[in-house]
């Protein structure tokens, strides 16, 4: 019995406790995303794009899934670490996959019709909204797990900005795991900016206990037409947990996107961007950093679709591999052959401290329009020996210069990212994460 | 710019509008075997050449892995589906038991077939100063040309049916040593049916004098070609070694699928270049070869250096990466490739890199050009082993796209394993620049000169690699490929 067909048995034998309670919008994917799982399978070391990740063997053990949706007694105040000093953020906990709101948050008063709430509940209040989106450009037939995610989703987030309308506050999301028992949480996002409008996401992952836990999460944003959107991936876990994330974008004409994926720590985590340049004159910037040690495994894929003319995209991925680590880098631009015009650059750099840490990269350019623009390049090397010796010289132990030019390193990305408070916050987390003192910051109750 | 055409363009011209100029077929007398493929064919060709047992075996052994096989797919290419029961495995255009003694003995026909190939044969060899030369007709090596010369030196360089019955032990010991008959599907199945190829080995201490050189050419229609080099270089050897490869014009498809084995010893040094030119198809993508070559060379020696140099104009189909294991210490591979698809010809090459030993470097450059309908893609691997410690490699792929309906792809892959390495990649893809073309019209040079002019430019660095003859013949195969890409 293959591992899909375990939960595909699951699936069918629970499935009155899975659509018990659920809006008809969700419960309504559900047999489509059956079909597609049933035919494609989950995703394993078979496939290119999942080269050097084995995703089916992550759903193998026998995870518990909280299907009955049992409240689970998380006190959110314990995640105080992920507090950004000096931003103030429209703050949300989804512990599982339900979505609690913070005091704060709660006192502000959405207006022009800006949407941001639980999934399910929203689902069930304006079914013609999210059904117009939900499960929309989540391509099934291509990913085994936004079948997965689609099979079993029921609950997440869901924001809708009108058009036009600018949400000044950055909306934090805090995705925290929290169970006495190995947990397998599935979590589902829907984020809809219409024309000409701007929203910030942040999204952290924490985890308070230490058992094993998945987290699969399906992200679907759609960016109308001279719309802003900045995603903000912030991973900080730990060693027992795992992660699939799949974000799935498609962008309209002359909007601008950038998303950041920051892991700092975690067990095995795989991130897949799905970008669609769908209207002429967007572009996108895709930036991500993975510092890792002992026996972490980070792997990014993305797949930019350049499908019209004039249109931009960025991308930068930087590692730093200690240890026994693993990471690895694919990515995949296509030009189409109508996407004239189109400028695609696509850089990932990395660093492998030891022997043991190991780095597969594989930037790749699909192109079949000629007029445009494109380059990749990728290098994997150490840090720079005369650098170091111009410190050491200086006064500056070996140590710490190597610190520093690690900072500088991964500095390429967390220095552009827009927020100020958040570059400050990112910076001080990562120079933590390069002195080995991460899981000891102050603010948080856990820790002290 | 019309009168141009016809005076300083005379050149160019005349090459453009003799198509593919190698597509005649020689009416040699051929002796081709039923087509099909099971074990009595692989006795038979066997039998044929008058092989030992232990090779009979070896080619049995590599059938019977072959048929647990299935085509690989995960090139970017659109390969349709291949009747392997429907090829000719031997065609031995020679038939006389037991081979030419003497130019005159050399059927005048299969001279001439040379002679319109351009080979240099003994005669005109003696007088342009020396290219020893291997000529393989249909998988059978047809004639060695200055062999006395060479074997004075030591040097063995001899079809490789011709080593299996002189020297054994040579063949013995390094066939299968590079490419195991376990590698691929078409290592596999050149393993089993593999009918000739050229044998070489450089001596201690010896440098080759000249340039070494095979012709490849498939004549016979319905057949296959499966031809097997094999190059040992042994301490502080050097040799430079060429291949040239024509076939007919056809409306069928035929296969070629090749092993090439090299084996580098202490501070020995093998440049090995290829100039391609098989039959790529007409242009609506009718007939044509697929080539689909395995080749690899094992650096085992401290110090050791191959240089694979490739330019890929023919072919309707390619999948070919030559590779270097750079096991030895201080060992260094180099890959320089131009790879032009034009019509509906699709390429998937490149090469692998794989560091092992200490001290290693590796250079790849490789230049992509698509035209018409085709698809052209880089992928490379460039591996850094654990034990691999100081390994250097620097790559870089560039792709020029002529035309909207063509297709330019790369797609490396790099897996480092040793923190010492420094491994650098780079690749752009782009249009052929409007401005270089407008200056050189405004000079007077014509349009489709001028795109011969920039491409051969864009391609130098490559081309620079090439010995001399080939050099020359591969910038005037580049200006024939790409005959009617601007319109």
């Amino acid at each position: 019995m293959s591992v899909s067909d375990i939960y595909i048995d699951l699936f069918r034998n629970n499935r009155q406790t899975i659509d018990a309670g659920i809006a008809p919008v969700i419960n309504g994917c559900r047999e489509r995303a059956l079909q597609a799982l049933s035919e494609y399978g989950l995703p394993n070391k078979k496939l290119e794009e999942y080269l050097h990740f084995d995703a089916e063997q992550l759903f193998a053990p026998d995870w518990g899934m909280n299907l009955g949706r049992l409240k689970m007694a998380v006190d959110y105040t314990e995640a105080f670490r992920c507090n950004v000093p000096n931003l103030s953020t429209l703050l949300y906990y989804l512990a599982g996959d339900t979505l609690v709101q913070s005091e704060s948050a709660a006192r502000v008063q959405l207006d022009n019709g800006v949407l941001i709430g639980s999934l399910n509940s929203m689902a069930k209040d304006y079914p013609e909204l999210v059904e117009k989106y939900y499960a929309g450009i989540a391509n099934m037939e291509r990913s085994g797990i936004a079948s997965i995610n689609t099979m079993f989703a029921q609950d997440g987030l869901f924001v809708y900005v009108p058009d036009g309308v600018v949400v000044e506050k950055p909306v934090q999301l805090v995705s925290l795991l929290q169970s006495k028992v190995d947990m397998m949480v599935n979590r589902r996002i829907l984020v809809v900016l219409g024309n000409g409008a701007q929203l910030k996401l942040l999204l952290c992952d924490h985890s308070i206990e230490s058992r094993n836990a998945l987290s699969v999460q399906v992200v679907e944003a759609y960016v109308g037409s001279g719309a802003s959107f900045s995603y903000y991936d912030l991973e900080e876990t730990h060693t027992a947990n795992h992660r699939i994330n799949e974000l799935f974008i498609e962008q309209q004409s002359d909007s601008n996107v950038e998303l950041k994926t920051i892991t700092l720590h975690n067990g095995k985590t795989r991130n897949t961007i799905f970008a669609t340049l769908a209207g002429r004159g967007a572009s996108l910037n895709v930036d991500g950093v993975a510092i890792t040690d002992k026996q972490q495994q980070v792997d990014n894929y993305t797949y930019i679709d350049h499908k019209v003319s004039d249109c931009t995209s960025n991308e930068l991925y930087k590692y730093v591999l200690d240890q026994e680590s693993l990471g690895a880098f694919a990515g995949r631009v296509l030009v189409r052959q109508d996407a004239q015009r189109t400028a695609a650059h696509q850089t990932n750099r990395n660093i492998c401290l030891t022997r043991t840490a190991r780095m597969f990269t594989q930037p790749q350019l699909e192109i079949y329009a000629d007029d445009v623009k494109c380059s990749h390049g990728a290098t994997v090397g150490q840090l720079d020996e005369k650098a170091l010796f111009y410190m050491q010289q200086r006064g500056i132990s070996e140590s710490e210069a190597r610190t520093l030019l690690m900072l500088a390193f991964v500095d390429e990305v967390i220095g552009n990212v827009k927020l100020e408070p958040l570059r400050d916050r990112l910076r001080r987390l990562v120079e933590k994460r390069f002195r080995g003192e991460l899981g000891h910051c102050e603010g948080c109750n856990i820790c002290k | 710019m019309k009168q141009n055409d016809n005076t300083d363009n005379s050149l160019v011209r005349e090459i453009s509008n003799e198509k593919y100029k190698y597509g005649f077929t020689t009416d040699v007398h051929t002796e081709i075997i039923e087509r099909g493929l099971n074990e009595d064919v692989i006795r038979m060709i066997s039998a044929k050449k008058g092989e030992p047992e232990w090779l009979l075996e070896f080619r049995l052994k590599a059938y019977n892995y072959w048929l647990t096989l299935e085509m690989p797919k995960w090139a970017h290419l659109d390969i349709p589906e291949i009747d392997y029961q429907n090829i000719s495995y031997y065609a031995d255009p020679t038939v006389k038991k037991d081979g030419p003694k003497s130019l005159d003995e050399i059927d005048p026909q299969l001279m001439s077939t040379f002679d319109k190939l351009g080979i240099p044969l003994e005669e005109r060899l003696a007088l342009s100063g020396g290219v020893a030369v291997d000529a393989v007709m249909d998988s059978v090596s047809v004639k060695t040309t200055f062999k006395k010369t060479l074997s004075e030196k030591g040097i063995i360089f001899c079809s490789i049916s011709e080593a299996v019955r002189e020297h054994p032990e040579l063949v013995k010991q390094y066939l299968g040593s590079v490419v195991n008959y376990r590698d691929n599907f078409y290592a596999a199945l050149n393993s089993a049916v593999f009918s000739d190829g050229s044998f070489v080995y450089i001596p201690k201490g010896v440098r080759c004098p000249m340039e070494l050189s095979t012709y490849f050419r498939i004549n016979a229609a319905g057949t296959g070609q499966f031809e097997r080099t094999l190059i040992v270089a042994d301490d502080d050897s050097y040799v430079s070694y060429l291949e040239g490869c024509t076939a007919p014009m056809r409306d069928e498809n035929q296969l070629h699928a090749a092993i090439v084995e090299i084996v580098v010893l202490d501070r020995a040094e093998v440049k090995y270049s290829t100039v391609q030119n098989w039959y790529p198809g007409d242009e609506n993508g009718k007939g044509g070869v697929y080539n689909f070559v395995t080749k690899r060379g094992h650096l085992r020696g401290v110090n050791s250096k191959l240089s694979w140099t490739q330019v890929e104009t023919g072919s309707a189909i390619t999948w070919k990466y030559p590779s270097c294991i750079l096991s030895g210490d201080g060992s260094q591979g180099e890959f320089y490739s131009v790879a032009l698809t034009n019509n509906y010809q699709q390429a998937d090459t490149g090469t692998k890199m794989i560091h092992l030993g200490k001290n290693t470097s590796s250079t790849i450059i490789s230049k992509g050009i698509s035209a018409g309908h085709s698809q052209n893609s880089y992928r490379g691997l460039v591996k850094v082993g654990k034990n691999a410690d100081g390994a250097r490699n620097y790559s870089q792929c560039d792709s020029l796209l002529l035309g909207s309906n063509c297709g330019a792809h790369t797609f490396p892959y790099m897996d480092i394993q040793n923190e010492t390495a420094v491994v650098e990649h780079e690749a752009t893809t782009s249009k052929i620049s409007e401005d270089q073309l407008f200056y050189c019209n405004q000079r007077g040079i014509p349009m489709e000169e001028s795109i011969g002019l920039i491409v051969n430019g864009y391609a130098k660095e490559v081309l620079n690699k090439l010995p001399m003859e080939f050099a020359v013949e591969a910038q005037r195969l580049l200006a024939v490929s790409l005959e009617n890409t601007i319109g």
